[in-house]
């Protein structure tokens, strides 16, 4: 087992050895190309190693999923100080770091209470610690209530006023469809996307079925008579808005591996241009 | 040639689809791996020997395309980068189609990022359609970068009032205070269009929350397919339009290249991604469908 | 007191940032907090790569199992850390951006973040595949409407959708499968996700008060 392990690992190590150097010697015109073909050669070998899981669980996955996570932590940390840190804290705390850095120096009388956050900050920092965990605790509060404080206000007026109001349709159509009557309705009558009969029924389901689906969940009183029936179909609505998401979903996954194997055919490869 | 690996790959699709028909009523067990080889070569197969369709427009997408297309020349738009690698397939394509569209049309652009991945993906636009495609435009005057800031909703809450208290520089640390696409730019309020490219949270339903709906600024957004269902509640009130995974890169591709001349010789990722997408949506209905006459007919027997 | 002051600190804070909404000169405080907001969100970051590198040093100090990849991780992490703190590489200045092309941030991005974190995700193709074959049946009627309108969606999603009823005539163009895709979309789509919206709206706008009231205590943790 452990010498086939050292065969198919000298066997990869050889494969993706050649492809750069293949690479390479195509880009040797190039300024970079080595460096370019390497890069090329490690993407493709950690595209491979991700999907080699779909045989099975290997070593070559688990290196690419841990190499990815730190990485990605790396990634965000770096990011997160250049942009945030040197860029809206330290002009607020220093005029030396803000020259030292080349960032605009911000004059201000409030700066001084730059210095919360820093040190919220560095107690949230303790909860890496067992006897100073506590501390995090203040940082985590300021976190908890900001988000509530902004959430509170703006998912009442957007996700739940300002859908309300907008599920209010009128029953018998809207401009252009303006209603005229029950004689200019029968005359004009197809099953045209864009006709009367069309607008008339999507807000018809838009009404009902927002009532509906809501109805199936309110849960303190028992689903049953009128009240069951709305449910029911507050159901029928919900599986045909999953059905949707799940089009959707399907949508977007494929997407991801037609740019996978794009990269592949077309940039390690070369088979496509 | 390339029709002839066309039809070769049909075959092969299509015959494996059989015995797959063949195998699942007699009541066979099928390897997920077979399924992973089908999937795999209903998506490699087209990469392989193109199949380009049209597109048109639907009127979701024609919303964002046509507010674009009306506003005139001069007008301040924000684009928001809010995706990472993983949306980047979809994602991307729309980025820069509407970056080129407005560009085009002589809107004077600021782009930004409130994920830290968006900012390098942002980089990849600037270097694959903006500079080779508009090389007379001038970083600071007709479009200009300010890159991210952490804190998801609270960078939102703080840019619909004061733009630069949160971005005081740009993306290279050039003060914004100096940068004449800012001079009559202080808020969100200022812009004229918002586009909210990305899918995950922070995304388009935080710009809706946090910017549109409080400061009144009309909002596009580009999305992953996966959450592009969520945000039809917020059509067409208080999004003016939507492009949801590849699907609407390639209809605002076609759109763009019916109506803009000079985006027609330049690549349309998102035109070119509808041919696999295609065939492996057909394969995966089949796969539906099989599954689903095995179900019934086992069934039927047991019912026996 | 180690529960009281961070309930004190979550009320001032949250009610203090609904009240601006309403009264004006709060605006500039509201600011302000979101500033605070912004970097403590940072030090969140910093907390994370910390708790990253103290797991797999333990793992490897321990020798736990796959102790070896804790190396990858811990190697990972720390080039890309000296990459993008010294901006090995940049063309630019100090100013310029961590991730300016040509640095070796923007390398590293490009040649192994980008293609694991893509990678990743598009597996779960091969999973939705596999699922649509073993998992989807029309058992119900509820299934068999889900099953109908992912149908609709998946087909007319795709120049296929148009080719399947390109014949069907302009006056009943509904039951074309495209215009009936954008139907389902904006439609019962929309419906079911305002019914959605709206009750994971009334969520939030409850537990927002519960965490700013005090009642919901549960991001404290215990009484230590």
């Amino acid at each position: 087992m452990r010498r086939t392990t050292y065969i198919v690992v000298a066997g990869v190590v050889l494969l993706f050895g050649l492809s750069w150097v293949l690479h390479a010697v195509s880009m040797s015109g190039e300024a970079d190309g080595i460096e370019r073909a390497f890069m090329i050669t490690m993407a493709a070998f950690l595209t491979l190693a991700i999907y080699s899981f779909l045989y099975k669980d290997n070593p070559f996955y688990k290196f690419a999923e841990h190499l990815y996570v730190g990485v990605s932590a790396a990634y965000w940390m770096c990011q997160a100080f250049w942009s945030t840190i040197v860029g809206n804290l330290f002009p607020r705390l220093s005029e030396g770091l803000s020259n030292y850095f080349q960032q605009p120096y911000q004059a201000s009388g409030w700066n001084i209470t730059y210095w919360i956050p820093v040190i919220l900050g560095i107690m949230l920092l303790m909860r890496l610690t067992e006897k100073y965990g506590w501390m995090s605790r203040w940082p985590l509060a300021m976190i908890v209530g900001t988000t509530a404080g902004l959430n509170f206000v703006r998912y009442l007026r957007s996700d739940f006023v300002v859908q309300v109001s907008s599920t209010f349709m009128p029953l018998l159509g809207e401009d252009p469809h303006r209603w005229q009557g029950f004689g200019a309705f029968i005359s004009n009558l197809d099953l045209s996307a864009t006709g009367q009969l069309a607008a008339i029924v999507s807000n018809w389901v838009i009404f009902f079925g927002v009532i509906c689906g809501i109805i199936y969940f309110y849960f303190s009183k028992e689903h049953s008579g009128a009240f069951g029936r709305a449910s029911r179909l507050g159901i029928w609505i919900l599986m045909i808005t999953f059905g949707a998401s799940f089009g959707y979903t399907v949508m977007g996954r494929i997407s991801l591996l037609v740019g996978r194997i794009t990269f592949l055919f077309r940039d390690w490869l070369e088979i496509i241009s | 040639m390339a029709y002839l690996g066309v039809i070769i790959s049909m075959l092969v699709i299509f015959g494996g689809l059989a015995w797959l028909l063949f195998r699942s009523i007699k009541g066979r067990e099928v390897e997920r791996r077979v399924i992973f080889v089908f999937i795999f070569v209903a998506v490699a197969a087209p990469i392989l020997f193109p199949i380009t369709f049209e597109e048109h427009a639907s009127p979701v997408v024609k919303g964002l395309f046509d507010h674009i297309d009306t506003l005139p020349p001069g007008s301040r738009v924000l684009i928001s980068f809010d995706y990472d690698p993983a949306m980047a397939p979809e994602v991307q394509p729309m980025a820069n189609a509407i970056s080129f569209h407005c560009l085009d049309r002589g809107h004077k652009v600021v782009f930004m990022s409130l994920w830290a991945t968006g900012q390098t993906l942002l980089f990849n636009t600037l270097e694959d359609v903006i500079r080779p495609e508009f090389p007379d435009l001038i970083d600071g005057v007709d479009f200009i970068s300010t890159g991210y800031k952490a804190g998801n909703e609270g960078v939102l809450n703080v840019i619909v009032s004061d733009f630069k208290k949160m971005f005081p520089t740009d993306v290279n640390g050039v003060p914004l205070d100096s940068a004449v696409i800012f001079d009559e730019i202080n808020s969100c309020a200022d812009f004229d269009l918002i586009v909210a490219l990305g899918g995950g949270r922070p995304g388009p339903k935080e710009w809706v929350l946090f910017v549109g709906d409080p400061a009144d600024v009309p909002i596009g957004v580009g999305v992953a397919a996966v959450v592009a269902p969520q945000l039809y509640p917020y059509y067409p009130r208080q999004i003016i339009g939507m492009l949801g995974g590849v699907k609407g890169a390639a209809e605002y591709e076609s759109e763009l290249a019916h109506r803009h001349e000079r985006f027609k010789n330049m690549a349309q990722p998102g035109l070119k991604m509808m041919g696999p997408q295609t065939l492996a949506h057909i394969v995966i209905i089949c796969f539906i469908v099989i599954g689903n006459v095995a179900f019934f007919r086992s069934r039927r027997r047991e019912g026996r | 007191m180690r529960q009281q002051i961070p309930l004190l600190i979550t009320f001032i804070v949250g009610t203090l940032l609904i009240v601006s909404v309403f009264i004006p000169p709060f605006g500039d405080l509201e600011t302000t907090f979101n500033i605070w907001f912004d970097i403590i969100a940072v030090f969140a970051f910093f907390l994370g790569g910390g708790n990253l590198l103290r797991v797999h040093i333990n793992k490897l100090r321990k020798r736990k199992r796959d102790w070896g990849f804790s190396i990858v991780t811990i190697v990972g992490f720390l080039v890309m850390l000296i990459a993008g703190l010294f901006k090995i590489g940049n063309p630019g200045d100090i100013a310029s951006a961590v991730d300016a092309p040509g640095s070796l941030f923007y390398d590293i991005f490009n040649s192994v973040q980008y293609p694991l974190s893509a990678t990743m995700y598009s597996l779960l193709a091969f999973f939705v595949a596999s699922a649509s074959y073993r998992a989807f049946r029309a058992k119900n009627r509820e299934a068999t409407l889900l099953l109908i309108a992912a149908f609709i969606i998946l087909l007319g999603r795709t120049p296929f959708g148009v080719m399947l009823t390109y014949w069907v005539p302009d006056s009943t163009s509904l039951l074309q499968i495209p215009n009936l895709a954008i139907w389902i979309m904006n439609s019962p789509n929309l419906a079911g996700q305002r019914a959605i919206m709206i009750g994971i709206g009334l969520g939030v706008i409850s537990m927002s008060l519960r965490l700013i009231l005090g009642i919901e205590r549960s991001y404290l943790g215990g009484d230590k």
